[in-house]
């Protein structure tokens, strides 16, 4: 599947969540991922949405996501010019013997054991989508019985910001409290 | 100055330039209308919210300000959504208020309890449940402007009934928008439009592909310059009749699924559309593969989503139309200074052919069957084009929007995306709020008549004098059109039957004036009748054939190349056609029968 990753700043208000879904699923637009978090204006929220590019018009979804009111700004994050990362916490039921073996396994590819019981171990791992897809492969032979996963979450690499300019629509924070007092 | 939420809610609607309310008040919104009762605002008190839905639409499509609505909660919002979608697909500016149950209570299945603005979510361009009685001035604003600017569209307001009586500090009007994730581009690139306007000097087949959008900015008169100065034929969707009148040289008439065949057979030959405010639905493209095939796209609209959303365009432009329009025709006209004017003669005299030798044809038999197409042509000559026409859903709507003759934007008006069944009377009664004194016809038909009929009551004590012609032929015609085309004329659930109800008597129940019309000799007497009528509305049963269709037509899902004329042409006429023949010198009139064509 050939992801593709965008970006969305949106006003931290009620019903944005619902805002932005309810369009995706009007317009029969599949979502792939969706991770949603406070940035460092506590006004604004930042949606990281990945659909699958071979099967969703990304510029439509794009257009449909800018003309929600409550949306500040949509920029899509090249995969190459992005840091992109999930977390998984995997549970994987394993008999003590063989631990070694998993967590060699665990030690390729970061991922950190964050539980254990004489049957199971729970490991946390943060990587890029397609690394953590090996990692999991790698566990199917060990019979994984419990996996969660984010959504992605991605940055774009350099000194640029989206929120620089999504940021700058909005009232400066001084002139917000002014108002308040 | 200290006021509650509500006395802040109606205060804003009065700030805001509104006059007139369509609503039924319940539990909920009551604390509302108190202060209502005392205020400059007119209320409208319907029979039915949905009826208060489509009124507010009908208001704002005959006046272009945003017409607003009030219902309770519960079932009062929920009998608002159809009307609250239909403003949506139809791009409608409509402010819906409703009541909701109180703070503490949402989300714990309160009598009258529903998550309206979970519900509206997908048929509004925003909404709003208010959380504080401060807010109530800024969302109203907000509302009004989301709204009425840009792509015009339904805005609802939900507010808690422990808000509406909370008391809040009246401030300074207006009110700060907090919007700052609303950005609307009116204004053009007028290097596009430079771009766009040296293919329309250079195109040899042009077409002016005319949507609502025309209208709603109000871009008629810079559309009409354009189409002079290019020399450029002009067709007008179901969504934009009127926006160019029907009598001049350059009208190709309505395109699309029942659209007038030079209309469509124009765009399928067409070197260049120019598609202005108009959103290449699949009624007026066919399978959109097969649409204008040899044509390069120029796409205006004021909604950038909508700009390759269903073809990609050669020169897409956002903006204004109305801006666009004048900047086309100041590009134009300076090419046109210096290399000489526009190579269209070809091309319409073929298009001049087509309308000649295919036009919209039926045949009214002299006491034969009385066919609504002539009830439409009759209506049309004797108001001259002078009338706010307003139609429901149907083979009533195709026959009104292709023969009646169109002289300026604002005369028509339908439910054109949803479709909604039902629309026609409480929309004439909307115009008729917002264009007091103007004749508003409403043609309906009887399937659509019945479902929302109980607004004659409110219409009959507002004294709104609305003309609703029935066009009664006993069928929800359009569905029993494609059981006879597409299921080999096995009917199933389509008859209606003419007799009950009685609709004179229903008309003069409802305190209206009843009329029948079974011949077509009587048509001109009845309707002078009803147009002489105003004291009270209107209701005609006309008694039509029921065997009518609509044509041409091009069946769902097929290219437009596939375009049927219909039982009224011969089949060599309809070989001619699918080939798209150029007319031979006597080609025209036809076969002894009395033809009336436009």
């Amino acid at each position: 599947m050939s992801t593709r990753t965008l970006s969305v700043l949106v006003e931290n208000k009620p019903g944005v969540l619902a805002h932005v879904a309810g369009m995706f699923s009007r317009r029969a637009f599949n979502i792939s991922s969706l991770a949603v978090g406070p940035t460092e204006d506590e006004r604004v929220s930042r949606m990281t949405i990945v659909v699958d590019g071979a099967s969703t018009p990304v510029e439509q979804v794009a257009k449909q996501l800018d003309k929600l009111v409550r949306v500040l700004k949509v920029v899509e994050l090249d995969d190459h010019a992005a840091v992109q990362r999930e977390l998984a916490l995997i549970k994987v039921r394993i008999d003590p013997a063989r631990r070694g073996e998993l967590l060699e396994v665990a030690t390729v590819f970061h991922a950190k054991v964050v539980d254990m019981s004489p049957q199971t171990v729970i490991l946390e791992a943060t990587s890029s989508p397609g690394k953590l897809d090996s990692l999991l492969q790698n566990l199917e032979r060990y019979g994984t019985c419990e996996l969660v996963r984010t959504g992605r979450i991605a940055i774009s690499r350099g000194s640029g910001t989206i929120t620089d300019r999504g940021l700058s629509v909005l009232a400066p924070p001084a002139q917000e409290a002014a108002e308040a007092v | 100055m200290q006021l509650t939420g509500a006395q802040a809610l109606v205060r804003s609607l009065e700030q805001q330039g509104a006059d007139v309310v369509f609503g039924l008040p319940g539990g909920a919104i009551l604390p509302a209308y108190d202060p209502l009762r005392s205020s400059s605002l007119r209320h409208v008190l319907v029979r039915h919210e949905q009826g208060a839905g489509h009124a507010a639409e009908g208001y704002a499509w005959a006046t272009g300000r945003p017409g607003v609505t009030v219902a309770t909660s519960g079932p009062g919002a929920t009998n608002l959504v159809t009307a609250l979608a239909d403003a949506y697909m139809d791009s409608v500016p409509v402010v819906a208020i409703t009541g909701q149950v109180p703070s503490a209570l949402i989300g714990s299945d309160a009598f009258q309890e529903a998550d309206i603005t979970g519900i509206t979510l997908p048929v509004t361009k925003h909404n709003e449940l208010v959380t504080r009685a401060e807010r109530i001035p800024a969302a109203i604003a907000e509302a009004f402007h989301i709204a009425s600017t840009g792509r015009p569209g339904p805005v609802l307001v939900d507010i808690p009934k422990d808000i509406l009586q909370a008391t809040m500090t009246w401030g300074a009007w207006p009110p700060a928008l907090e919007l700052p994730g609303y950005r609307v581009s009116t204004d053009p690139d007028m290097a596009l439009v430079r771009e766009a306007a040296a293919l329309l000097r250079r195109a040899r087949r042009p077409v002016l592909y005319v949507g609502g959008g025309v209208i709603k900015a109000g871009a008629h008169a810079e559309l009409l310059e354009l189409a002079e100065l290019a020399r450029a034929p002009v067709t007008t969707t179901l969504m934009a009749r009127g926006a160019f009148p029907d009598l001049h040289p350059l009208a190709l008439g309505m395109p699309g699924m029942h659209g007038c065949y030079t209309a469509v057979a124009a765009l399928q030959e067409a070197d260049l559309l120019v598609a202005l405010g108009s959103r290449f639905d699949d009624r007026v493209t066919g399978r959109l593969a097969d649409f204008a095939p040899g044509a390069k796209v120029v796409h205006a609209d004021i909604d950038p989503a909508e700009i390759g959303k269903n073809r990609v365009p050669d020169v897409p432009i956002v903006g204004d139309v109305r801006a666009v329009l004048a900047g086309l025709t100041e590009s134009l006209a300076a090419m046109i200074a210096e290399d000489g004017p526009t190579d269209t003669d070809a091309w319409l005299s073929c298009v001049d052919g087509w309308k000649r030798r295919f036009p919209l044809r039926y045949t009214q038999e002299a006491g034969g069957p009385l066919k609504p197409q002539y009830v439409v042509e009759r209506l049309s000559a004797i108001t001259g084009g002078d009338a706010v026409v307003v139609a429901g859903v149907g083979q009533h709507q195709m026959h009104a929007a292709q023969h009646f003759s169109f002289t300026r934007p604002r005369s028509w008006i339908n439910s054109g995306g949803l479709g909604t069944m039902g629309f026609a009377v409480p929309a004439a009664m909307g115009a008729q709020v917002g264009r007091p004194g103007e004749l508003v016809v409403a043609i309906d038909g009887d399937g659509c008549f019945q479902m929302t009929a109980q607004e004659l009551a409110t219409c009959a004590i507002e004294r709104l004098p609305i003309k609703v012609l029935i066009f009664n032929n006993g069928f929800l015609g359009m569905v029993r059109q494609w059981q006879e085309l597409f299921y080999e004329e096995r009917y199933s659930e389509v008859e209606l039957g003419t007799a009950i109800p009685d609709y004179v008597k229903l008309a003069e129940a409802y305190g209206c004036l009843g009329l029948r019309c079974e011949a077509a000799d009587d048509v001109d007497m009845v309707l002078e009748k009803a147009l002489a009528t105003s004291d009270v509305p209107t209701v005609v049963d006309f008694r039509v054939h029921d065997r009518e269709g609509v044509f041409p037509m091009v069946p769902a899902g097929r290219p437009n190349d596939e375009i049927t004329l219909g039982p009224e042409f011969s089949s060599e006429e309809q070989q001619a056609a699918t080939r798209r023949e150029m007319p031979s010198a006597q080609a025209g009139q036809t076969k002894g029968k009395e033809v009336l064509a436009r």
